[in-house]
C-alpha cells in the first residue's frame, strides 16, 4: 500500500499526489513512469514520475481527472492509499550533456516536462521551458520549472503570460537559433504541432507518448506505435522518441479506441455519485 | 503393498474386475449454456465417481505414467490410496510430489504425457488421471485440517524467485520444504503468472491458483507484487541481497504477424486480449478495464492460447468466434480436449488458412482479415507437415476485432540489467544440465529458458532447478540424482530441454 502524503489542486482538473513508494523514489529517472492500481477493479494505468524525494521515500504523480479510473485517484485524500504502484518503467529521458534545451509542457504534460528540465538543470544545461494552458489557471508547475531556467508562459485567452498558442512561442525560439533539443510533452496535436514546427530547423525533437498499457514490461503489446515505420513499444522502447518519426494520426486514433467505454463509465459513475448523494 | 483391506477401507478389486470398469466421463456444464458464461466447464468428479475411476488403474509394475509426468507424480501411488477410500493419503502423497496440482489437474496435456502411455490406453481408454489428480487436489483444498503442516528447520538460506506463474510457484513450494526462506517477485498487481493473466475462468478459477498460492504463503512463501526485476531492482542487485536466484519470467513478449493493418483499432495480441479479461476481470461488468467485444472475432492460431481467446470472445457474446489456423486439425498444438470443447461450444475452424492484412475502415476499425489459402507441403524441422500457400486463393474474413495467438518470445526487461547472464540469439537464457545460468548461484526455468511451452514443463523445471538450488546451497553441486518421488528414470529429463519451440502453448 502507498499512503498519500500530500495532496494539492494544481489546476482545475489537475491533481498533485505525493505519495509513499520509497524504492522508486531512490531510483528513478527522468522520462519514467509507474503503473497505478488504485484497488481492486480498478484499471491499471500509467503515471509519469513528476517528481520525487529519496529523502522522504515519495513519489510525485500529476493527475488529470478525464476518466472514472482518474476520477477515482484524485479522490483519495492524505492519510488514504494506493493498493498498487510498479515501476520505475520506461526508459530515462536521454538528457542532453550541453548546450539548450527547450522543454514545451501543454496542460498536464507539463507534469512529463518538469523532471527532464530537472534533470537537464542538474547536468548544467540551459533550460527555457515554454508551458500553456487555456486560461491563467490550467497553468502548472511554474515556479518548480523556473527553479530550472527561463519559463515561457503562454494561455490560450490571453489572461496570463503570452497570448496564444505554446507553439507561438517557440517559433521565436527557434528563429532565435541555439537550441540543441526541444522536449515537447502535451496532447497529441500539440506535440505534433511542435515536431512539424522544428522539423524545417532541423532542432532534434523528443516526445513523450501516452499510449493505452496494461502491463508497463512489452508483455501485453497495447501500446504499440509506429516510429520511423517500425513497430515499437512505447512501454519499454520509450515513452520517448523521436518526434520527427512518429505516426502522429495512429497515436491519436488509437488512444480513442475505448472512447465509448470511457463515456459509459463515467456516466455510469456520475450515476452512482447522484444515488449516493440523494 | 497388500490387497488386504484395513478395517474402514474399500475392499481391493481384482485386476479383472478393474478391467471391466469403463472411464467415467467428466461432468460438464451443457455447451449451449456454457458458451455464454465463464464458469467453469469441467465440473469435477464427486467422490464416487473418483473412486470408482481409480480402482481402473492396475497398478503395473513399470509405471509409465509416472515416466511421461515432467514433476514425476507417483501416479499409482495417489490412485491406489484413492481407490482403497484413503483420499488424505492420497492428498498427501500428491502434495509431496506436486505444488500446484489443482492446477496441472485441469491444464496439463495428459493425452501426450501420463495417460498418452497409459497401459490401459492400449486396449481402451487411459485411466482419467488428469481428473483423478483434480478431484484429490481440490479435496485436499476444502480439507486443509487433514494435511497438518510439518515443521521443517530452517536453513537460514534465502532464496529469490522471479516470476510467480507455474516455474516460480512450484520452485518456492520445493525450496520452503527445504527449509529456505523464498521471496517471489511478481511484475503484476496479482501472483499466478500466466495461470492469472492466460488461462480464462472457465478451465481454471482463479479463486483455485489463488488457494494454490495461499497454500504456498502458509508454508513461508514471501510473494512481493509490482515488482519488475530489470526495473525496480537489477538482477546483480537482487544477487546481493539472496543467497541463490530463480529466474522463471515466462517468455512474455508477443509474437505478431508482421502484416499491414496489424495496429488498427480491435487487433490485440492473445497476451493483451487474454490480461483485460482474466486478469484486470473484464469480462465482468463491474471491471473499469474495458475490452472490446467483437460480433465477430478471428483468432489466428491453433495452440492452447489460441483456443483459449476464440473461447473467451464466444462468452464475451460473438455471434461468431473463428479460430484461423494456417495448417490442419492433426497439427494444432492445442490440448484435445480444448479443441473439442471449443467444436461443442460453436467455434469456426478454417483450417489451411493464412492471413497475409488486417483490413480497415477510414475511422482505424478492423472490418476483416484478408487470407490466402495453404496446402501441406514436406515436413518442417518440427516434423509437421510444413504449409506453403496456393496462389490465386486469397479471400476476406468479414470480422471486427483480431487476436493474435501466434506465440511469444523472450523479454529483455531482465536480462538487459545483467550482462553477464548469457542469452542465446533468441534472447532465452541459457543454463547448464542442471538449471545454473552463466551467473553462479543464479538458475532459470520455465519459458524463459526454453521458449514458449506448456504449464507443466515449466513446473517441471522449476521443480529441477529447486533440487539444484538446494544442492548449491548445501555446497553440493551440482546435484545428485532427484529423490525418485516414482522412482523416474532418466528419460523424464528429456522433456526438460527441447528446442525452442516458437509455438503458444500454455
Amino acid at each position: 500500500m502507498h499512503e498519500i502524503l500530500e495532496k494539492a489542486q494544481l489546476s482545475p482538473n489537475v491533481t498533485l499526489l505525493r505519495v509513499s513508494a520509497p524504492r522508486i523514489a531512490e531510483i528513478r529517472q527522468p522520462g519514467q513512469f509507474v503503473i497505478v492500481r488504485r484497488g481492486p477493479g480498478a484499471e491499471r494505468i500509467p503515471l509519469t514520475i513528476a517528481d520525487a524525494d529519496p529523502g522522504a521515500g515519495s513519489i510525485t504523480l500529476v493527475i488529470q481527472a478525464i476518466g472514472k479510473s482518474t476520477m477515482d485517484l484524485v479522490e483519495l485524500e492524505p492519510g488514504e492509499a494506493i493498493q498498487d504502484i510498479a515501476g520505475p518503467l520506461g526508459s530515462p529521458t536521454e538528457l542532453l550533456e550541453q548546450g539548450h534545451a527547450v522543454c514545451v509542457g501543454g496542460g498536464v504534460g507539463t507534469a512529463v516536462i518538469l523532471p527532464i528540465a530537472q534533470g537537464l538543470g542538474r547536468r548544467g544545461v540551459s533550460v527555457t521551458s515554454v508551458i500553456g494552458g487555456r486560461s491563467r489557471e490550467w497553468v502548472i508547475l511554474e515556479d518548480e520549472l523556473r527553479a530550472c531556467g527561463e519559463v515561457v508562459v503562454c494561455s490560450d485567452d490571453g489572461s496570463y503570460g503570452r497570448h496564444g498558442f505554446v507553439t507561438e512561442a517557440l517559433k521565436d525560439l527557434l528563429d532565435e537559433g541555439g537550441i540543441d533539443t526541444v522536449y515537447a510533452v502535451g496532447p497529441v496535436p500539440m506535440m505534433r504541432a511542435v515536431s512539424e514546427m522544428t522539423r524545417p530547423y532541423g532542432v532534434h525533437t523528443v516526445v513523450s507518448l501516452n499510449s493505452i498499457m496494461i502491463d508497463g514490461t512489452g508483455m501485453c503489446g497495447g501500446c504499440r506505435v509506429e516510429v520511423g515505420g517500425q513497430t515499437r513499444y512505447a512501454c519499454v522502447d520509450g515513452p520517448e522518441f523521436d518526434g520527427h518519426l512518429v505516426d502522429f494520426r495512429l497515436l491519436a486514433d488509437r488512444l480513442t479506441t475505448y472512447r465509448s467505454f470511457e463515456q459509459q463509465a463515467l456516466e455510469h459513475r456520475e450515476a452512482c455519485k447522484a444515488e449516493a448523494s440523494r | 503393498m497388500t490387497d488386504q483391506p484395513a478395517p474402514g477401507e474399500r475392499p481391493v478389486p481384482t485386476k479383472k474386475e478393474r478391467m471391466q470398469i469403463d472411464r467415467q466421463l467428466m461432468p460438464e456444464q451443457e455447451a449451449v449454456v456454457r458458451a455464454h458464461n465463464f464458469g467453469e466447464v469441467n465440473l469435477g468428479f464427486d467422490e464416487q465417481l473418483a473412486m470408482l475411476e481409480a480402482e481402473r488403474c492396475l497398478l503395473c509394475p513399470k509405471e509409465y505414467c509416472v515416466d511421461g509426468c515432467p514433476v514425476s507424480v507417483n501416479i499409482p501411488r495417489f490412485i491406489d490410496r484413492l481407490a482403497r477410500g484413503d483420499i488424505a493419503g492420497a492428498a498427501q502423497s500428491l502434495l509431496d510430489d506436486n505444488a500446484l496440482p489443482c492446477v496441472t489437474g485441469r491444464v496439463c496435456p495428459q493425452e501426450t504425457q501420463c495417460e498418452g502411455v497409459c497401459l490401459r490406453g492400449k486396449t481402451g481408454r487411459p485411466v482419467a488421471i488428469g481428473y483423478l489428480e483434480r478431484f484429490v487436489a481440490d479435496w485436499a483444498g476444502a480439507h486443509p485440517e487433514a494435511l497438518p503442516p510439518i515443521a521443517i528447520a530452517d536453513s537460514g538460506r534465502r532464496v529469490a524467485v522471479i516470476g510467480s506463474g507455474p516455474a516460480g510457484l512450484t520452485a518456492a513450494g520445493e525450496l520452503v520444504k527445504s527449509g529456505h526462506k523464498v521471496t517471489v517477485f511478481e511484475a503484476f498487481h496479482s501472483p499466478g503468472g500466466v495461470l492469472i493473466y492466460g488461462i480464462p475462468e472457465f478451465r481454471l478459477p482463479k479463486d483455485i491458483v489463488q488457494a494454490e498460492v495461499d497454500r504456498l504463503v502458509a508454508k513461508g512463501v514471501e510473494i512481493r507484487p509490482n515488482t519488475i526485476i530489470g526495473k525496480t531492482y537489477t538482477l546483480p542487485e537482487l544477487r546481493e541481497m539472496f543467497d541463490a536466484i530463480f529466474i522463471a519470467v515466462g517468455a512474455g513478449l508477443p509474437v505478431f504477424m508482421h502484416v499491414p493493418g496489424e495496429n488498427l483499432k480491435g487487433v490485440y495480441s492473445a497476451n493483451e486480449y487474454l490480461t483485460r479479461v482474466n486478469l484486470m476481470g473484464a469480462w465482468n461488468p463491474d471491471s473499469d478495464t474495458p475490452i472490446l467485444k467483437g460480433r465477430r472475432v478471428a483468432v489466428v492460431g491453433g495452440g492452447n492460447v489460441a483456443m483459449d481467446s476464440v473461447r473467451t470472445a464466444k462468452r464475451l457474446g460473438a455471434d461468431e468466434a473463428i479460430c484461423v489456423y494456417r495448417r490442419s486439425r492433426g497439427e494444432m498444438p492445442a490440448r484435445v480436449e480444448e479443441v473439442h470443447h471449443a467444436e461443442q461450444e460453436g467455434i469456426r475452424f478454417d483450417f489451411l488458412v493464412a492471413p497475409i492484412e488486417v483490413v480497415g475502415d477510414d475511422k482505424g476499425w478492423v472490418t476483416g482479415l484478408r487470407c490466402v489459402r495453404m496446402e501441406l507441403g514436406e515436413p518442417d524441422s518440427s516434423g509437421r507437415r510444413r504449409p506453403r500457400p496456393i496462389p490465386g486463393s486469397e479471400f476476406t474474413i468479414d470480422c471486427d476485432e483480431v487476436v493474435v495467438a501466434i506465440g511469444t518470445r523472450s523479454n529483455p526487461v531482465l536480462t538487459r540489467t545483467a550482462p553477464e547472464l548469457q542469452v542465446n540469439e533468441w534472447g532465452y537464457i541459457v543454463t547448464d544440465e542442471h538449471g545454473m545460468t552463466s551467473m553462479p548461484g543464479v538458475f532459470a526455468g520455465g519459458d524463459i529458458v526454453r521458449g514458449a511451452a506448456t504449464v507443466i514443463l515449466a513446473m517441471g523445471d522449476g521443480k529441477h532447478a529447486a533440487h539444484a538450488i538446494d544442492a548449491w546451497l548445501r555446497g553440493e553441486y551440482p546435484p545428485a540424482a532427484e529423490p525418485a518421488a516414482g522412482e523416474a528414470d532418466e528419460e523424464s529429463a528429456g522433456h526438460r530441454h527441447p528446442a525452442h519451440a516458437a509455438v503458444a502453448a500454455h
